[in-house]
């Protein structure tokens, strides 16, 4: 079942005459093709970008290294991605999955997103079905398990949650062939929840971190989303909004890109209104043009309270 | 004796792999796949013990296969089987069903005859296993 | 609608002859609606004679006409009851021509393959005007289908109540053809079943003869089937011949066949339409499977000029209400070409067919939901051509391996085996998703390791194949584009 160019067939050929062809192996697994299509769709995140490139090449030598028979136990593959809402990391997760497809480490290369709701149940004896069920759903592919800590409640002791914990430990043993996990969620309450679950730690092969983006990233991403909605900034509502960002970043539960497409709808909102209440003839360009007061009238401007967060 | 129901059971035991094959066979075709368990092997019982609900929506055969283990440890001498089905319009029916364990010791049927007038028979088959009740058949 | 009599300056209702074309029964601009049967014939005229006056009057003399105008027709709605031939095209390089003949729904008897027959061929074809005559498609609409029963229980169903999926069926005609007694005759039908076949058959001349009579033959086959079961578990038939001179003597046959235990009787052609209508109806209500046999269809099938289709006969059958069909083999002893074959197939199990010149199916036909019928693949075939069966004929069908069961040097039961086991590594490797076309003779000779029995089957038959030119190819053949 090789097709020529494959991977496999790539694999297959590199023995002959006694050299490995890096280059011809690295271009079959198509792997930079899925490297090129995030560097595209995601802004920043340059080390988590790098830490896949990593990832990618250590799986592509560990296949060459056991297609030529030597020593090659699977590389643990589970893995935790930590950082901030809105960092990337389901998307970053969804790219994983065709990498470790591409190159043959799962069979399928589905995702499945879970949070605990999909894992726990509400009273005995229904936790097991619902976490056997997902896991059968990821087999093949890689379960991308959401804020994980929250199977984790230690102080209610009816608690379902540590069944659900023992079943996937065993899952990512057992069927380490089969499946791959990623748990993720803020650092702080993860790195709670291994120190609590060193069991769960030991089997998590990479951690990738995903850091906040930096202002002028985010100002990028929100350049491409107001571009792509065919909106522009003229030059003094971008610096207006740049300094919005700086604000809101400092506000409690900021979610990064997640915000600044919430802050984008907010503001659509508000120039839609103010080109109303004008009226009387405008040129074309005033309909996607953003002006300083669609944004100033934002909360965050009034002061530096932590009430003004719940932005609607 | 070895009972021949199902589709495969006059080639050896399939392996864990070449079930796994027939498994995929029946994912790729949207069949979803069910495991079934019996002690009574008469060759009219239809309705086997269910292990679970039809598995829909699996992309692989792995999730499945765990649950056949999982039925063989349940019950080491039981029959199990395997199916495949096929939902579409005009079929509406069993796609592929074979055995995946048998019991150690398979004592078969004896064939009852019922003599009637003029030579007529009335054929039934009658179960060794069933001669236990459920639960205690094919027993160490 | 009724022409004028242009051509030949005679008005339409003048005594005397008047040209078919003339009378309403060419007629180029006619739209078929959804409720017309559908005929395509295949003709040669003879000499002077146009084609579309030859096909106007197969039209004609397949409804309404006779050979002179009449005065009577005047009293009737004549232009509903009149076949319209709509369309006529030639045969490249042939002298034939295809005839597109519409008739109305109201000619018909609802539910009744006699009438339908006799409508349309019961005439015809003794026409002195052509050379030849052959009933090439018909379609059915879905306002006639539902007319008709249709399979005792189909496909489907046959599959539930033998309670066996996922790969072809397979059984075999007891041989000798004749002579047997009823005692080792069941010996046979022991053996074989016994041994891994589902299915043994009486051959089509098995009837009640001196040297075995029904009733006794019966007994001794179900001693044979009721055996085999115990042996194996698995639920066995074998194929009770109630063909009989009367329909009297038929039903009682059948009801005996049903009293002691059978799952299954059978049928030949021979009979004649009307009773395996009432067959079919009877194993319908008596719960047991319809086989069957085709005998005698090569004397008006085979030949690609003259006589009807066997995808016609495929269609009247499947309405008819029979649960299995002989349809031909493709690679056995018996004529069939594999894409003509793939057509009676398609026509039996499919639903929805479209037309197909490759296939020789001239129309779409639509059997809105009428069950399959199971279509048997008998005379001539081994377990060495197992994959070739598996890739012409498909899952869903029966192939009966007579000879190649009993003719086995290890003995009958052997010989069962080696078709079973031949059977399921075949299904098993196409699964698994090998080529097995390709890979067919490995994939044998790799079962062959375990099974002795196989092993000598592929080694007696390897070389036999039954390669003659067919008399019947569709007149399209699929060609490459590049």
């Amino acid at each position: 079942m090789t097709q020529p160019g494959s991977l496999a067939s790539q694999l297959e050929a590199s023995g002959a005459g006694g050299l490995v062809d890096l280059d011809a192996a690295y271009k079959a697994s198509n792997v930079q093709q899925v490297l090129d299509e995030l560097q595209q769709e995601l802004i920043g995140l340059v080390p988590v970008k790098q830490r896949l490139a990593e990832i990618a090449a250590m799986l592509l030598i560990a296949r060459l290294r056991e297609q030529q028979g030597l020593a090659a136990e699977r590389p643990t593959l589970h893995m935790s991605f930590t950082g901030r809402p809105g960092t990337g990391k389901t998307t970053v997760a969804v790219r994983m999955a065709r990498i470790l497809h591409q190159l043959g480490y799962v069979r399928k290369g589905h995702l499945v997103v879970a949070t605990r709701d999909d894992l726990v149940g509400q009273y005995v004896g229904h936790t097991a079905p619902k976490t056997k069920e997902t896991l059968k759903r990821a087999m093949g592919g890689v379960l991308f398990i959401d804020e994980a800590y929250y199977l984790y409640r230690p102080e209610n002791e009816r608690d379902y949650g540590q069944e659900a914990i023992e079943m996937l430990l065993q899952a990512m043993e057992a069927h380490r062939d089969d499946l791959v996990v990623i748990v993720a969620g803020y650092k702080e309450r993860m790195d709670t929840f291994f120190h609590s679950n060193p069991g769960l730690h030991s089997r998590v092969g990479h951690h990738l971190e995903f850091p906040d983006y930096s202002i002028d990233e985010l100002m990028a991403i929100a350049d491409l989303m107001v571009t792509r909605q065919q909106y522009h900034f003229d030059a003094a509502s971008r610096a207006v909004f740049n300094e919005y960002l700086v604000r809101r970043a400092r506000l409690p539960h900021f979610a990064n890109a997640r915000s600044v497409r919430n802050a984008i709808d907010r503001i659509k909102l508000r120039q839609a209104n103010r080109l109303l209440e004008t009226g009387g003839k405008v040129a074309l360009e005033e309909l996607a043009r953003i002006d300083t007061s669609d944004i100033r009238q934002s909360r965050v401007f009034e002061s530096d309270s932590d009430e003004a967060a719940d932005e609607r | 004796m070895r009972l021949t129901q199902g589709t495969f059971s006059y080639l050896p035991d399939f392996s864990d792999e070449e079930i796994t094959e027939q498994i995929q066979y029946c994912l790729d075709n949207n069949w979803p796949v069910a495991v079934e368990h019996t002690d009574d092997p008469h060759p009219r019982n239809v309705y086997w013990d269910m292990w679970g609900l039809p598995m829909f929506d699996l992309k692989d055969p792995a999730g499945i296969l765990a649950e056949i283990r999982e039925c063989r440890k349940a019950f080491p001498n039981q029959y199990v089987r395997v199916t495949g089905y096929d939902r579409r319009f005009t079929r509406q029916t069993t796609a592929l069903s074979f055995l995946v364990q048998r019991p150690a010791d398979e004592p078969g049927f004896r064939l009852e005859r019922q003599e009637g007038h003029d030579r007529v028979i009335r054929y039934t088959l009658h179960s060794y296993a069933t001669d236990k009740p459920a639960g205690k058949r094919y027993e160490e | 609608m009724a022409g004028d009599g242009k051509k030949s300056g005679k008005s339409r209702w003048s005594a005397g002859v008047t040209p078919y074309k003339e009378m309403g029964y060419w007629q180029p601009d006619y739209v078929p609606q959804d409720s017309d049967i559908l005929c395509a014939f295949r003709l040669v005229p003879q000499e002077g004679i146009e084609p579309d006056e030859a096909s106007a009057a197969v039209a004609g003399e397949s409804s309404t006409a006779t050979w002179t105008v009449v005065w009577t027709d005047r009293l009737t709605a004549y232009e509903v009851y009149q076949g319209r031939c709509y369309k006529v095209e030639p045969v490249h390089g042939t002298n034939q021509y295809i005839a597109y003949i519409a008739y109305s729904l109201d000619l018909f008897e609802e539910g009744s393959i006699a009438n339908l027959t006799s409508s349309i061929i019961g005439n015809v074809f003794g026409f002195k005007a052509l050379k030849s005559l052959r009933l090439e498609d018909m379609r059915i609409p879905p306002h006639y289908t539902k007319t008709f029963q249709g399979p005792a229980h189909g496909i489907v169903m046959e599959r539930e109540y033998l309670n066996k999926y996922g790969r072809p069926l397979i059984g075999a005609t007891v041989k000798p053809k004749l002579g047997l007694s009823a005692r080792n005759y069941g010996r046979v039908v022991y053996e074989a079943l016994r041994g891994g076949l589902d299915f043994t058959k009486d051959d089509e001349n098995i009837n009640s003869q001196p040297f075995m009579r029904w009733r006794d033959r019966f007994l001794f086959a179900m001693e044979g089937v009721a055996n085999a079961q115990a042996h194996t578990g698995e639920i066995k038939g074998h194929y009770m011949n109630v063909t009989a001179g009367t329909m009297e003597d038929m039903y009682e046959r059948a009801q005996f066949a049903k009293d002691i235990g059978s799952v299954i009787l059978m049928v030949d052609l021979t009979i004649g339409y009307t009773a395996i209508q009432s067959m079919s109806k009877w194993c319908r209500a008596n719960g047991m499977i319809c086989h069957l046999h085709r005998a005698g269809h090569g004397t008006y099938t085979r030949q690609k000029t003259h006589g009807v289709s066997f995808r016609v006969i495929a269609k009247w059958m499947r309405l008819a209400g029979v649960d299995h069909i002989h349809a031909g083999t493709v690679v056995g002893k018996l004529e069939g070409d594999p894409n003509a074959i793939r057509g009676f197939y398609a026509t039996l199990r499919e639903n929805k067919l479209k037309p197909d010149p490759t296939l020789g199916l001239y129309f779409e036909q639509d059997w809105v939901s009428m069950p399959g019928t199971m279509p048997v693949a008998s005379g001539g075939i081994h377990a060495g051509q197992m994959h070739q069966l598996l890739h012409y004929l498909g899952e869903d069908v029966v192939l009966q391996f007579g000879g190649g069961t009993i003719g086995h040097p290890d003995g009958i039961a052997e010989g069962a085996a080696a078709n079973r086991i031949a059977v399921e590594a075949i299904i098993q490797a196409r699964n698994a998703g090998r080529d097995y076309m390709a890979e067919g003779p490995d994939i044998l000779a790799r079962a062959a390791r375990f099974s002795p029995s196989l092993r000598k089957a592929l080694e007696i038959w390897k070389d036999i194949t039954f390669n003659f030119e067919s008399t019947d190819v569709p007149d399209a053949v699929a060609t490459l584009t590049v």
